[in-house]
């Protein structure tokens, strides 16, 4: 029951791009309480909708409520919760220019990512994997003194 | 044709056939209100507060069943319609609200009278619209009052910056609703219907679960239709009093934390519940655990986030309550009505063991007689609005309630100061019935500034305050919970009721007798006067049966027999 409660989900708000929708979707899990992890949002090309992706956790009724309530919304097309998916993350992460650039790419590039701009006074890389494998690259990163991690929230497609 | 923004509001009002709207003017709205001086389409009632304008709207769309409007100004007028809106969110009540706002190019400037309307009516609202150009005011309009009036009935508000209410452009109003994102089911699935009527064809001792989505889908007949013709015992809600008929044999009373003995043990012991339109609301359901701990449950609602939120149901069935009934009906011949009668019979026991009962007194007026004594002298010819409190549950409990939409009240919200103005509104719609808001010494204060525009308008409803000077709901549970300490409900300091009610425009009546309390109903009646009619009843009466708050329902604090 205790592991059921905190149980991760990923799961998919396809939304008419009307004016405050994502105020909609998002004050939906405030005034219930509910826990957003992550949230991204951007437009379906050639359509009038928008993809929000909504990392949460809790249980198999919770989860059952927030999808009925979403589909409540007016503007909501359609919710969709992952079974079976691909999930992907982006982050930036900034170095102090003191640390060693290969090492830093090779970090980067065992994690599907790659330095993104190098400047006077700092390196920036960028990885883009799976949100447990970005946890595991920040935990590496570590050593490296980072300044500054920016993480950019899940996106998922239905395998 | 071209006109301007707020035209095309007093048209699509017309439009959609709409006869009364509450409301008050202000800066952001005076557009409008200027075209509805000129029009004659629809009739306005000047409310003297925002709120009271917003219950008026309420009061008539659930007397009526259309869609209430109701209209106010930005800032502080939209700001005191919030409580109206909350409250016909909560029982699901068709509305539209139409709110000035300041013109486009001062939103987000802090401007005078500025408030994120948008934003704040979010939660209770079913959804809100803030509108962005001229071209799309027709559509949206129109879409508003579909959304309020469709699928899940709620209220809609539509935020009009003051410049579109000026502008002038063409005006179409569209014939039809086309939102790609709403979809509201309303037959129910047929293999879930099939699969429900085979448990109740084996059920032993099944329960008809009557809740207010009953009323609002005008189901009344079909599901006296479906307990007649299963002989199934029936419990209404708060929220579905008279869609059964107080005269029904099969009904049972009231369920919940005032229902009735049989009732609530009805609903602790019955191994299949048919729930129609009910949404488990914890003031029915008791500690949940304990709720129909030995029962299937077949739940029937429109809204699918209303199944299985807080119990777990057998079989769910998304619809509305008569198509449902419509197809379940067919699906019933022949069932075995033999069957229940066992049933039938312990729940009879049930209720001569302790039926609903008080102690009448002769020296002082018990509220309950009050209650039942007016259902005996006006009956089905009136329509019962009511307050929050004891008052409102003693009516729900006595009175005789004959037919869906007789009995108005705020259930979901519980709002002190909503029944005077919802029976204006009522009495706009019915103005050959009899409107008696019953209410409570402290709940009428809340919006007696309505006497004004009853007495200005003629709207002649009668205000029954059952007077125990007391907030005495609250009172009631510091007696029974807080060691009788009455913090702040002792309303011993009363208005002149009488002089009030004269001062406004309208007539008082004190009554402390039952020889006055019918000679004041009845004079009420003839003179056709908005009046307040103080009745003093007994100070310390109790609303029983009562279920401690989290408690199971067989649970009961049931009245002392023989209990002065
Ligand atoms: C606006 C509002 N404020 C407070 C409450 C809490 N409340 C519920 S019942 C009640 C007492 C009502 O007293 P009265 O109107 O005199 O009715 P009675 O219970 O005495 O019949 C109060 C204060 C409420 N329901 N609504």
């Amino acid at each position: 029951m205790e592991n059921a409660m905190n149980e991760r989900r990923v799961i998919s708000v396809i939304v008419l791009n009307e004016s405050s929708v994502l105020a909609r979707v998002t004050s939906l899990f405030a005034a219930r309480g509910y826990n957003i992890a992550s949230l991204t949002v951007a437009p379906i090309p050639d359509s009038e909708m928008s993809h929000i992706t909504i990392e949460t956790n809790g249980s198999a009724k919770v989860m059952e409520q927030i999808t009925k309530q979403l589909h409540k919304l007016i503007p909501v097309y359609k919710v969709i919760e992952h079974e079976e998916m691909v999930e992907k993350e982006m982050v930036l992460v900034k170095f102090p220019i003191t640390e060693h650039l290969s090492d830093i790419g090779a970090l980067c590039a065992a994690y599907n990512g790659g330095i993104a701009n190098v400047g006077k006074e700092m390196i920036i890389a960028m990885v883009a994997d799976e949100p447990v494998r970005i946890q595991h690259f920040i935990e590496a990163a570590q050593r490296y003194n980072p300044y500054e991690i920016v993480r950019g929230g899940v996106v998922a497609i239905e395998r | 044709m071209q006109m301007s923004g707020a035209q095309m509001v007093c048209e699509a009002i017309i439009a959609e056939g709409v006869k009364t709207v509450f409301g008050y003017p202000g800066g952001a709205i005076m557009h409008v209100y200027d075209e509805i001086y000129k029009q004659e389409g629809f009739e306005h009632i000047l409310n003297r507060h925002e709120q009271a304008a917003v219950h008026a709207a309420d009061g008539y769309a659930r007397a009526t069943g259309e869609v209430g409007v109701a209209m106010v100004t930005s800032g502080p007028g939209f700001t005191n319609a919030v409580t109206g809106l909350a409250t016909a969110y909560m029982d699901s009540i068709p509305m539209v609200v139409i709110s000035g706002q300041v013109p486009l190019s001062l939103i987000g400037t802090d401007g005078f009278q500025e408030i994120d309307a948008v934003g704040i009516s979010r939660p209770c609202t079913k959804h809100n619209f803030l509108v962005r150009s001229l071209e799309e005011l027709p559509r949206l309009l129109k879409e508003a009052f579909y959304i309020a009036r469709s699928g899940r009935p709620g209220p809609v508000l539509i935020d009009i910056p003051k410049d579109i209410t000026v502008d002038i452009g063409e005006f179409v109003y569209p014939d039809s609703v086309n939102i790609p994102t709403y979809k509201p089911t309303y037959k129910g699935n047929k293999k879930q219907i099939e699969k429900a009527v085979e448990a109740m064809k084996k059920a032993k001792k099944p329960l008809l679960y009557i809740g207010g989505g009953s009323v609002l889908s005008n189901a009344s007949d079909l599901v006296r239709e479906l307990a007649e013709k299963t002989q199934i015992p029936t419990v209404e809600t708060l929220m579905a009093r008279g869609v059964m008929g107080a005269k029904n044999p099969l009904l049972l009373g009231m369920l919940g934390m005032h229902g009735n003995y049989a009732s609530n043990m009805a609903m602790s012991e019955t191994d299949l519940v048919i729930s129609l339109g009910a949404r488990f609301d914890d003031r029915v359901t008791g500690k949940l655990s304990e709720f129909a701990k030995y029962a299937d449950i077949i739940h029937v609602d429109i809204d699918a986030a209303n199944i299985g939120k807080l119990v777990d149901v057998d079989y769910p069935i998304v619809g509305d309550v008569t198509e449902v009934l419509e197809a379940m009906l067919p699906l019933l011949d022949g069932i075995d009505t033999d069957r229940f009668q066992a049933w039938r019979e312990i729940l009879k026991r049930y209720d001569e063991l302790h039926p609903q009962s008080y102690v009448d007194s002769d020296d002082v007026i018990k509220p309950q007689w009050a209650i039942e004594r007016i259902g005996e002298l006006v009956g089905e010819n009136a329509i019962i609005t009511s307050d929050v409190g004891q008052h409102q549950m003693w009516a729900a409990q006595h009175y005789p309630f004959d037919r869906p939409r007789q009995w108005i009240n705020s259930g979901g919200l519980g709002t002190m100061g909503f029944g005077f103005p919802a029976a204006l509104g009522a009495k706009k719609a019915f103005p050959d019935k009899t409107v008696i808001n019953v209410t409570g010494d402290g709940s009428i204060l809340m919006n007696m500034q309505e006497l004004v525009t009853a007495a200005e308008y003629k709207i002649p409803v009668i205000n029954l305050i059952l007077n125990n000077h007391f907030l005495g709901m609250v009172r009631q549970w510091q007696t029974f919970f807080y060691e009788k300490r009455y913090s702040e409900t002792d309303l011993t300091f009363q208005p002149n009721w009488k002089a009030l009610a004269e001062a406004c425009g309208g007539i008082g009546y004190d009554v402390t007798t039952k020889e006055e309390f019918d000679a004041a109903i009845k004079d009420a009646i003839a003179q056709d006067k908005v009046c307040f009619m103080n009745v003093a009843v007994n100070r310390f009466e109790n609303v029983l049966p009562m279920v401690p708050a989290g408690g199971a329902l067989f649970n009961m604090m049931l009245p002392q027999k023989g209990e002065k």
